[in-house]
């Protein structure tokens, strides 16, 4: 029984890294077509780094992932602070709304926020579909993780702490900043990477909210699988892939450390 | 909690907290989904706008055949993908809680599902294709080449690739949260070891169960990138059809009505989740 389960986990996690492997493993191959070894290369990726407009949907990545990311891990970690803290009437419609980025399929949170710029550009004349816009889709479903993520941290903390501060004299702000902020600290920084690794690895909301000048990765990647299967596409989703991979580390290294 | 503050602090203090992203939400969420509800009684004008009166008409054009079709195959890749991953991911679950290094497994489990959809989306289109790894090997064994590519097969596939950690999860957490000691009752009562599980065990997993389920459903069903990369435009979903609807058709009204009764289904799922789990499963849901 037990070496059945082991050999069925085997199978899944093969599963699960086998197609990642094979285009790192392309993405060095010489051949163009086909899954057959010819040497190795390393001329996709200098055909990638060589590409200008790449770079530009790099930058615009890069822009995008930590404005919407500093945004969303400030309002998020505030916002899970008032929830945890605070009565006060509308918590319930907030606690709603935070779970709505997380359930609503992807699509559906595009094309609401189409129509929201497009209603207000009509009433008001803004904004225009662009990198700003984009930027406001994305700190829009991380707001929502973050403050899921940095609640469940505040839930964990014990309440006499920030009392004890309170009796020693320091007040709201003293407080927050020297004895709420480093407690949560793990909690806010896994929040901001989640939410620095959503902001990145976003498609579909970029894609309903992006105007012209702002492609991004994804939206270059999707466009160039859909003109066919390119080895400097495997150089591309190599490169993200490993840089995901290091955020993801670095994340679950913080999250280890004990409360 | 604190006596020395006074209404007008507690005030300020829930509005520098609360209010920012309070605010944000009622902006970027609230807002828009009304929006949506609103365009989805409007109509198409003759440049793609929407225009008035309010009218049911497209709620009525959601029962044409195409639309239906849509809506049916939406359904059978949901439950597909749902019950394949409920095969791989549940025994997974149970190796994984039970593993020394569980962590580390957990991790490694987390790594592709964190790395870029589009990316495994891809990954897929690369092994599928008539040149592919799968072909290849194959074709050692003297068999095809097949047509993987594009197909009906190609996106349950990639589906379940993209959304199983979705299912693994929250059944990991119900296994690491069984009472083991019902199962040695249930050996001492006399029971074999198929009917022990049936009985002691998996009633224990079925929150994990209905949680992995939902989360793969949704997202599975709502979905537009697979099956417009892997099916090509031979499958297609309802988020392709919304898609469709506010890109090249740019008849938005429609398409808003498409992402109402898609929000309609998924509010339904949930609905029927925090009936059977109640409303802490509804948190640990997310």
């Amino acid at each position: 029984m037990r070496r059945l389960l082991s050999l069925h986990a085997l199978f899944v996690y093969l599963f699960l890294y086998l197609p990642i492997l094979v285009i790192a493993a392309l993405s060095f191959n010489e051949g163009r077509r086909g899954v057959r070894f010819t040497g190795f290369t390393l001329k996709w990726y200098q055909d990638l780094f060589q590409d200008p407009r790449v770079l530009e949907y790099l930058a615009n990545t890069l822009v995008v992932a930590s404005v919407s990311t500093l945004v969303s891990t400030v309002l998020g970690t505030l916002l899970a602070l008032g929830l945890v803290r605070y009565r006060f009437p509308g918590k319930g419609l907030l606690r709603y709304l935070l779970y709505i980025p997380v359930v609503v399929p992807d699509v559906v949170m595009g094309i609401s926020l189409l129509l929201l710029f497009a209603f207000s550009r009509e009433l008001f004349g803004f904004p225009r579909l662009s990198l700003t816009t984009v930027i406001l889709g994305h700190i829009t479903f991380q707001v929502a993780f973050v403050t899921l993520v940095v609640r469940s941290r505040l839930l964990l903390l014990d309440p006499a702490l920030e009392e004890a501060a309170r009796d020693l004299g320091a007040r709201g702000l003293k407080t927050f900043l020297y004895v709420t902020l480093p407690l949560a600290w793990p909690g806010v920084a896994a929040g901001a990477l989640l939410a620095l690794t959503l902001s990145l690895d976003d498609f579909v909301v970029t894609f309903f909210t992006a105007g012209p000048g702002a492609t991004t990765l994804p939206l270059y990647i999707y466009s160039s699988v859909k003109l066919g299967v390119s080895p400097k596409v495997h150089a591309l989703s190599t490169l993200v892939v490993g840089l995901s991979a290091f955020f993801l580390a670095l994340g679950y290294a913080l999250s280890r450390r004990r409360v | 909690m604190n006596e020395a503050a006074t209404p007008a602090q507690r005030l300020l203090r829930v509005l520098v907290t609360v209010g920012p992203g309070g605010l944000w939400l009622l902006l970027f969420v609230l807002l828009p989904t009304l929006l949506v509800l609103l365009a989805s009684f409007l109509s198409r004008g003759p440049y793609g706008e929407l225009q008035g009166p309010l009218t049911l008409k497209n709620y009525a054009r959601l029962l044409e055949a195409p639309y239906l079709e849509a809506f049916a195959e939406s359904l059978l890749v949901g439950g597909l993908a749902t019950l394949l991953s409920a095969l791989l991911g549940y025994p997974l679950a149970f190796y994984i809680a039970r593993h020394p290094r569980r962590d580390l497994l957990l991790f490694l489990l987390l790594l592709p599902f964190f790395t870029n959809f589009l990316i495994r989306v891809y990954a897929w289109l690369v092994l599928l294709q008539r040149e592919g790894l799968v072909n290849a090997l194959l074709q050692a064994f003297g068999l095809g080449p097949f047509a993987f590519y594009p197909s009906f097969f190609a996106v349950l596939l990639a589906t379940v690739y993209t959304f199983l950690p979705f299912f693994v999860l929250p059944v990991y957490a119900s296994v690491e949260r069984i009472d083991w000691q019902l199962l040695e009752a249930a050996y001492d009562l006399g029971a074999r070891p198929v009917r022990a599980f049936l009985h002691a065990v998996l009633p224990q997993t079925y929150p994990g169960l209905f949680a992995g389920s939902v989360l793969v459903f949704i997202p599975a069903m709502g979905t537009f990138v697979v099956a417009d990369l892997l099916g090509a435009g031979r499958v297609v979903l309802i988020g392709n059809l919304i898609q469709q609807q506010f890109g090249l058709s740019r008849d938005w009204a429609f398409g808003a009505a498409l992402s109402v009764f898609l929000m309609g289904f998924v509010l339904l799922a949930l609905y029927l989740y925090a009936r059977t789990q109640g409303e802490r499963g509804l948190e640990e849901l997310v």
